[in-house]
């Protein structure tokens, strides 16, 4: 058999199959039990640390992983 | 002894482009050597001068010099890549314009215009904001040290060769990738330096998470390396010359170049802009992004999709059918994804759509967003086979495009740079909200004066095309298009001159604001923080 061929029967068969069930498996990840706190924790990553790098010196360095930008959802 | 080893490399780079110069076999290659020579000896001198001095001690902090150079470089080459696109726009309605010279013709202003705008004002654009973004999610200073600013200077080299390259008649055919094999070979190394330095920033971050930004300013890295060497795999006819001939030829050629240059929209033009977007939009409105569910489907769907939806610009040609519809079901799939990345960014307003009224620059992002949704309904659209058919060829995809990067990602950069500079040189405000206004309604007047005369010519040239008599016999000559579509298009050159207006005035009210603007007090909270 050719490469062509090889390669056309592997794209339309198992590499097709395997790339939509790894498609498919981020999207389940996504939402599985307890994402919510991390992508939340995620989202507001943007809205800290803008003038300086993080030093971790703060004295209440847990907490600032928990703001709570009082979003309702 | 790297000063040493400096000036070895520049002696000898300047060695090679005197030699160069002396035995060029074109105009455009003479040049470049005579450029890239005097750049090796300027820098030799540079580097010589320095030998001995202090080295100034290492900085921490976050590294926004290059970034602001970067913010510099955008609102530059906009206006120059605006300018060109809105010449251009007049010499197709008044041929005269091409003033009778070899370097002044639209065949060789067009790749100008495309490279200035695409590369030169959107690519400073990814650079600089994606050196801003990484280190602000990451919580980290850039990695590389002064890699970052090779990264820079290299990318202006990079412009500098591939626009003299065009108007001198450098060019290799492929539309947005004209730049001949030395200039590939160059962007190669700057892309690997750039790569280096995003992934070493974020290895070294201190977010645990890698924020979503991030994910799309990568994907934009490492799929444009990937593009760009595959697309430019050529054989130079000669090393001292510019003339380098494909290594693909027939269908496999177009359908590589059509591979890059839909995932060069794709992965360039909505990848990279989209990290824009997931880091910019929130920070205007003040509040987290709408779904970080919903951009991490978005990301991964645009990742999986785009890349089959090339062969869509192959449609009724000697690609096989399959391929063509291949790149149409794909083409449709990726509308979904696209909105779900829209709405995510119009949503993320949710509690705080009021500051619309206020604040012209978060009224400029949202419109950019509104132009992504737009555009990637309109690509889907004209990628069914039956539209196409009307539709390719003609104005309309023109059109098409310059809706999506007027719309999407002129709108988005103009906010990013109304955003950064009041940061970047610590002023309390921009000098003029209505400049910002005023810029926003010539940007949008603009672009509905350039999409809507587009639509009308494009569909009026393909229903021309395709008119039959009774006998079956073509209606109209092609010149008979061209002499339907003059009105059309001095309106779209109308539209161009609006948009032009536009950012000339943002770039005098980004000047005004470093120069005149009131500098930020200073924070209390900030002289709390300890040094590292």
């Amino acid at each position: 058999m050719d490469s062509y061929s090889f390669l056309r029967e592997l794209a339309d068969s198992w590499a097709l199959l395997a790339l939509t069930l790894i498609f498919l498996g981020v999207i389940v990840w996504a939402f599985r039990p307890g994402s919510r706190a991390l992508h939340d924790d995620a989202a507001s990553i943007p809205l800290r640390d803008e003038r300086a790098p993080c030093s971790g010196g703060c004295p209440d360095c847990g907490n600032c992983k928990t703001v709570d930008f009082g979003v309702t959802k | 002894m790297q000063d040493g080893l400096k000036l070895g490399v520049l002696a000898f780079i300047a060695t090679f482009a005197a030699i160069g110069a002396n035995f060029a076999h074109d105009v455009a290659y003479q040049v470049h050597a005579l450029i890239i020579l005097a750049i090796s000896i300027g820098m030799f001198v540079w580097v010589l001068r320095g030998i001995g001095g202090a080295k100034p001690a290492p900085e921490t902090g976050y590294m926004d010099g290059v970034v602001r150079y970067g913010v510099v470089a955008t609102a530059l080459w906009g206006v120059v890549g605006f300018l060109a696109g809105v010449y251009i726009a007049f010499q197709l309605a008044f041929p005269a314009l091409n003033l009778g010279l070899e370097w002044t013709t639209f065949g060789r202003l067009r790749p100008l215009h495309t490279s200035a705008v695409i590369f030169a004002f959107g690519g400073n654009a990814l650079l600089a904001t994606s050196f801003y973004v990484v280190q602000r999610t990451s919580a980290a200073r850039l990695w590389g040290g002064d890699l970052a600013w090779f990264v820079f200077w290299g990318y202006q080299l990079f412009i500098v060769l591939a626009a003299t390259g065009y108007v001198l008649g450098a060019t290799q055919s492929k539309e947005y990738a004209e730049p001949e094999w030395y200039v590939d070979i160059w962007l190669t190394i700057v892309w690997v330096a750039y790569l280096a330095v995003f992934l070493g920033t974020i290895m070294r971050r201190k977010e645990p998470h890698i924020y979503v930004a991030n994910w799309f300013y990568l994907a934009f890295i490492v799929t444009i390396a990937m593009l760009h060497i595959v697309n430019n795999l050529s054989l130079p006819v000669s090393v001292f010359g510019s003339k380098s001939v494909q290594v693909f030829a027939g269908v496999q050629d177009a359908l590589t170049q059509w591979w890059y240059g839909h995932n060069a929209v794709g992965f360039f033009l909505t990848a990279g802009f989209l990290g824009m977007m997931y880091y910019f939009v929130p920070k205007q409105a003040g509040r987290p992004v709408y779904s970080y569910k919903l951009s991490i489907i978005h990301f991964w769907a645009v990742i999986f999709l785009y890349i089959w939806a090339g062969p869509h610009h192959l449609h009724y040609t000697a690609l096989p059918d399959w391929a063509q519809t291949l790149g149409m079901v794909f083409s449709i799939m990726l509308w979904m994804p696209s909105w779900g990345g829209m709405i995510n960014g119009l949503m993320t307003l949710q509690g705080a759509w009021d500051k619309l009224r206020t604040d012209p620059v978060l009224r400029m992002m949202v419109t950019a967003v509104g132009f992504y949704g737009m555009a990637t309904f309109e690509g889907p659209v004209m990628s069914i086979k039956a539209v196409n058919s009307l539709s390719h060829y003609t104005d309309w995809t023109i059109g098409h495009v310059h809706s999506g990067a007027l719309g999407w990602n002129g709108m988005i950069t103009f906010g990013a740079l109304y955003f950064l500079v009041p940061r970047l040189w610590n002023r309390e405000a921009l000098y003029s909200l209505r400049a910002v206004s005023w810029h926003f309604w010539l940007a949008t007047v603009g672009i509905v004066l350039y999409a809507s005369s587009m639509w009308v010519t494009g569909i009026m040239e393909g229903l021309m095309w395709r008119e039959v008599d009774s006998q079956g016999f073509l209606v109209n000559a092609f010149a008979d298009t061209v002499a339907a579509k003059f009105p059309m298009y001095v309106v779209r050159g109308l539209g161009g001159v609006l948009y032009l207006t536009g950012a000339m005035i943002m770039c005098w009210n980004l000047w005004m604001t470093v120069a005149r603007g009131e500098a930020k007090r200073a924070a209390p909270a900030a002289a709390a923080i300890p040094a590292e």
